[in-house]
């Protein structure tokens, strides 16, 4: 006869072994089915400007703003997109027009603004980007800097059709 | 000799709730903040220095102020606090409302402002049923059962909120109000719980 015998270590091991495919679970959910999409982040859409104009430059600069752009599944970089992109900077706040802008994705799906200096706004240093030009699934991104010093911030999109 | 040993105590509580607010008045963000804002972080910072008062009022640490002073002066800095949150909150929802939405809802990607919602929440709870504490016939052990946890949760969401902020208070004054804030609490709780004690042995 086989007895099972719960003692500390067997359970701890059990809930290892558990936790481990658990995790590793959740952590990669999209294995099967390749590059998983970009989640719209919580606050991502606060302050948005619909139709913000394609710059060069957001006002003075200082600050780089890039990121890559990248199709869900291949994860082939997508060429020519949109992204908008807002911030609380140096030069107005996130609501203000002036505190907007968009660029467009060169022939490697990548994308790089320069911006006004972003500064720490409700608690945190953070960015604004978003695409929203109707061919794929809407997606809004708050990326945070790791310290208000820094002057460059990147953000990564993977679009699915919309 | 006394009364070096008042006006010591009394200097340190000014200077610390007076050095952070005057440490916050000279962060560069505030350049490029608009009054309403500027006016809703400084009720924050000074909402977090009334809750440094209210322990220290009601344990009686606190010289020159009687017992029944002392806890007349913790029922109006209760008042002031509700006050200050009510801009803070007001300030910071006119500043931009998505983002005052998001924190009062549970939604909002900052770690902090859950911690600060919840202490809002406790606050207003304590003031309304301090308010209504005769009228709803509350004994003196019911309300201390009520205040109590909520005192805690008031102190341990403002603290923790402050110190996740990135924001215009300057990092040291910040902590050391934080810690300050914790350790009065700490110690009231700890003398009420030995004065309350004492007395029941005493009936005894």
């Amino acid at each position: 006869m086989t007895s099972v015998v719960l003692n500390r270590r067997n359970l701890l091991a059990a809930g290892g072994a558990v936790l481990a495919t658990g995790v590793s679970g959740l952590l990669l959910p999209a294995r099967a089915e390749g590059l998983a999409p970009t989640a719209s982040m919580p606050g991502g859409a606060n302050n948005y400007r619909k139709g913000a104009p394609t710059v060069d430059r957001i006002g003075k600069g200082g600050f780089w703003m890039s990121g890559t752009v990248r199709r869900a599944g291949d994860g082939a970089p997508l060429a020519g997109q949109r992204i908008q992109i807002w911030a609380h900077t140096t030069e107005g706040q996130e609501h203000e027009p002036q505190s907007h802008g968009a660029t467009l994705t060169d022939k490697n799906g990548a994308f790089r603004l320069e911006m006004p200096q972003i500064i720490p706004i409700f608690g945190q240093p953070h960015g604004h980007l978003a695409y929203d030009s109707g061919e794929f699934k809407t997606v809004f991104l708050r990326p945070v800097m790791r310290s208000a010093k820094e002057t460059s911030l990147e953000a990564h999109f993977v679009l699915q059709p919309a | 000799m006394r009364s070096a040993k008042v006006t010591l105590i009394w200097a340190a509580l000014a200077a610390a709730i007076c050095v952070p607010i005057a440490a916050a008045a000279t962060s560069p963000l505030l350049a490029w903040r608009g009054p309403v804002y500027i006016l809703a972080g400084f009720a924050g910072i000074i909402a977090l220095g009334l809750v440094l008062v209210q322990p220290l009022l009601i344990g009686g640490y606190l010289p020159g102020l009687s017992a029944y002073r002392g806890r007349r002066t913790h029922h109006w800095i209760g008042g002031a606090l509700v006050l200050a949150v009510v801009v803070h909150v007001g300030g910071l929802w006119i500043t931009s409302p998505p983002d005052m939405i998001d924190a009062l809802t549970f939604t909002s990607p900052t770690p902090f402002s859950p911690w600060g919602v919840i202490a809002m929440w406790a606050i207003f709870a304590v003031a309304i049923i301090a308010a209504l504490r005769r009228r709803l016939g509350l004994r003196l052990r019911t309300w201390r059962i009520v205040h109590m946890p909520l005192a805690i949760v008031i102190v341990v969401g403002s603290v923790v909120h402050g110190i996740l902020i990135e924001g215009t208070m300057e990092t040291v004054s910040k902590a050391a109000l934080c810690a300050l804030v914790l350790a009065a609490t700490v110690k009231v709780m700890a003398d009420l719980r030995v004065r309350r004690k004492r007395a029941t042995l005493e009936l005894r």
